[in-house]
């Protein structure tokens, strides 16, 4: 039993699993990358025959990245990732916190890097030479009398031994981010026409109703172009939420890139629609009398109380999704002829009359289209993602050196011999250099003489 | 003087210095050495004032951004990145033979920049981003360490069958093979970093524009199968030793993932950042 739970924890430590699964995962992924996700099923079977697309159905290629066997996946490569550090992570820890002052004084005569040199005087005040001179270069020394002599030690940045491991929790803190928001958040949408509300949103895919517990009106959707005429610039949506229940009231206007958050909610402006109908304003100006109305299209419509008819009797679209870029507009006042003009949408015009003078302002009615998230997780992961570029970082660029020197008293002679030594956790290359560096140091300095 | 023609003598300058340290490492001309250097660091700042420019003209046009949105932009910035990174190379190892099998790669770059239309084009809402930015910007240095990484893996190859040829060959002028193996390292971890945070930058402005971080989009699936591709790499060579050939190879496989996340997928793909196609 003993030896199978063994064998176990071996195979979930091992690095090769690691690569294994990292490779696994690469190849896998590329699937979903070639074969469309997330179709109807009616079209695979278009697009690969009935055959194939039963057998893709069989292993849910059509959404295989919420397949049970690319999570199982995802699962086998955390677990490998956490037995992986928990067999580990003992012994980096020793390493950093240990006392490298009880080193094994034989393995320091077989250091990486070393050189010895001699000097007349006494252990004691060599000792402090030797300290001021690693100071110099920025090593801060402690020292041990030993038997035999007295060791001194320092190091740099030990705790960079670490790095490693906070990239590996990092991938468990962005999944786990992932798992938080999966669980407990929703993706959802909603449209919603100019003066329209509503305190529900449809859950992506699903299509099922969610409950906001406040409502969201859209006041206004503003689609604006550059002047090229085609090239949109800008989708706002002016937005105003009411809550009751913590009574509260307020507008705020969204575009792309720059969504609004209410209660973890956060609505992004996502797609649009334009409808057949028009927002017309229109003010006499000689009263300052001005009337807002919303009219379909090629429909006469009366404004009470006046003479006044007006209808919108053609349009002009500038794309396929039925943006209106200009109407051709009715209007009487029972005066004379009526006046019949085209105007831009979303512009002013002035009407003229024998007995009065109108603004004319029109404007097609659109439903803005709202991307609707709740994910509590999402701060989990950007947590996860800093952990990871610290952690790269500090694996990456940083190294545990550590120089020890060795005083010992020669026998029979009135000079110690100096043992000075190193070794690094990694980059031995640009520590080679750091050490011939200090070893100079030592050179240039009368007390010392080479052995 | 305008970006057009500030890049097109870029292209000139890049691929004539790729010529150049060719040349110092076939002929051995040495003393073309300092020339291709001052060419270089010219046609950097040249590139440079090109990218500068563009932005300049685009504000001049009213729609100003900063010139890193579309195929062509990118591009320009991936040879600047690459001179950059070659320039750090060169200045580190003080080994010109290392142009030889990096600089091709920035004239490449712009030779393709060259092929693509360079309009400035005002941007649509979804790129209308600061994150979009840091977003290039971090993707591109990282694919300009892997781009060189792949020289330098090259490099190793063409020098490791050395040791079949005379000894007095050509081949002999190449650092030696620890050397070139702890240059294609160390450009594989700085590119890692660098691509690590071009994809955190790509899933914090992907959360800020349509509130979700992680589509599967085909780009977004393809930069995480590199970035796999290269961790498998550091894996290899951390804890099981490898070393020498293997990762050479490596270097050069993860620079064919590299490419195809950027080209590939934008044309024999479709997904959100197809806007990158034009
Ligand atoms: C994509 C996911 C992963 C990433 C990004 C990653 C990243 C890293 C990095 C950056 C290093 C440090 C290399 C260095 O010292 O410079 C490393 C080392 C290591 N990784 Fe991972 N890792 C991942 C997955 C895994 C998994 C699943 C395992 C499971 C066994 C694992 C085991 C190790 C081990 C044992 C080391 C060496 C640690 C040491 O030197 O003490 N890694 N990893």
């Amino acid at each position: 039993m003993k030896k199978n739970e063994n064998m176990a924890w071996r195979f979930f430590a091992s690095v090769r699993l690691a690569l294994f699964a990292l490779l696994i995962l690469a190849t896998t992924s590329i699937i979903g990358t070639l074969i469309p996700q997330k179709n109807p099923p009616e079209f695979y079977v278009d697009a690969f025959g009935p055959r194939t697309a039963q057998f893709f159905q069989m292993l849910d290629v059509p959404d295989m990245y919420n397949s049970w066997w690319f999570l199982s996946l995802l699962l086998l490569f955390s677990i490998n990732l956490i037995v992986c550090t928990i067999d580990r992570l003992p012994n980096v820890w020793q390493m950093v916190v240990m006392n490298n002052l009880d080193t094994d004084l034989a393995r320091l005569e077989k250091m990486p890097n070393s050189k010895v040199f001699h000097a007349s005087g006494d252990a004691e005040s060599l000792t402090g030479v030797v300290t001021t001179l690693l100071a110099k270069k920025g090593w801060k020394a402690q020292h041990e009398k030993k038997p035999s002599g007295t060791l001194l030690f320092s190091q740099k940045t030990a705790w960079s031994r670490l790095g490693v491991y906070s990239v590996h929790l990092s991938i468990l803190l962005i999944f786990a981010g992932a798992i938080i928001g999966s669980l407990f958040g929703f993706k959802a949408g909603v449209m919603i026409p100019e003066g329209g509300v509503s305190d529900t949103v449809y859950e992506t895919g699903s299509g099922k109703p969610i409950p906001l517990g406040f409502s969201v009106q859209c006041d206004d959707f503003n689609l604006s172009f550059y002047a090229d005429g085609s090239t949109p610039k800008e989708f706002r949506s002016d937005l105003t939420v009411r809550d009751d229940t913590a009574n509260n009231t307020f507008s705020r206007s969204i575009i792309v890139n720059d969504p609004m958050d209410y209660k973890g909610i956060t609505f992004y402006q996502s797609s649009y629609e334009p409808m057949q109908g028009f927002n017309i304003s229109i003010t006499n100006k000689a009263t300052n009398v001005r009337q807002n109305f919303q009219i379909p299209f090629g429909q006469k419509t009366h404004w009470p109380e006046t003479d006044i008819d007006f209808g919108v009797i053609n349009q002009q679209v500038r794309s396929r999704m039925g943006d209106v870029a200009s109407l051709k507009v009715w209007f009487s006042d029972g005066q004379d002829e009526p006046n019949v003009f085209w105007m831009d949408n979303n512009a002013i015009q002035a009407i003229t009359t024998p007995t009065a003078t109108y603004e004319f302002q029109a404007s097609q009615v659109y439903a803005t289209g709202l991307q609707v998230a709740k994910d509590p997780g999402v701060w989990t992961v950007y947590a996860g993602c800093t952990l990871m570029l610290i952690g790269l970082y500090v694996a990456f660029f940083l190294s545990h050196r550590r120089v020890w020197v060795y005083i010992v008293r020669e026998e029979n002679e009135d000079r110690c011999r100096i043992l000075v030594c190193g070794a690094t956790s990694k980059n031995k290359i640009a520590f080679e250099k750091e050490f011939a560096a200090l070893v100079e140091c030592f050179t240039h300095d009368s007390t010392f003489q080479n052995a | 003087m305008n970006s057009s023609q500030l890049l097109g003598i870029t292209t000139f300058a890049y691929l004539f210095s790729a010529i150049l340290y060719i040349a110092i490492f076939v002929f051995r001309a040495k003393k073309l050495g300092l020339f291709a250097t001052v060419l270089t660091i010219g046609a950097f700042l040249v590139n440079s004032a090109g990218i500068g420019m563009r932005w300049y003209e685009s504000h001049q046009m009213g729609i100003g951004y900063a010139p890193l949105s579309n195929m062509y932009e990118s591009l320009v910035f991936f040879a600047w990145a690459i001179a950059l990174c070659y320039l750090g190379l060169e200045l580190k190892y003080k080994n010109r033979v290392l142009g030889a099998f990096s600089m091709p790669f920035a004239a490449l770059a712009m030779t393709m920049a060259g092929l693509k239309n360079p309009d400035i084009k005002p941007l649509i809402p979804a790129l209308q981003s600061n994150w979009l930015i840091a977003h290039v910007i971090t993707c591109f240095i990282g694919y300009a360490a892997f781009a060189v990484a792949c020289g330098m893996g090259m490099m190793y190859l063409l020098k490791e069958r050395q040791a079949n040829t005379a000894p007095n060959s050509l081949l002999a002028s190449l650092p030696e093979l620890k050397l070139i193996d702890d240059i294609v390292h160390k450009t594989i971890l700085f590119g890692f970093l660098w691509l690590s945070a071009g994809i955190i930058t790509g899933a914090v402005w992907a959360n800020s524009a349509w509130g979700t971080y992680w589509s599967w989009d085909p780009k977004e699936t393809w930069s995480l199968i590199t970035w796999f591709v290269y961790a498998a790499t550091l894996h290899a060579r951390f804890t099981r030793g490898w070393g020498g050939r293997r990762i050479a190879w490596l270097a050069i496989i993860g620079f064919f993932s590299v490419i195809f996340t950027y080209y590939g997928v934008n044309y024999l793909l479709s997904g959100l950042h197809s806007y990158g196609g034009g």
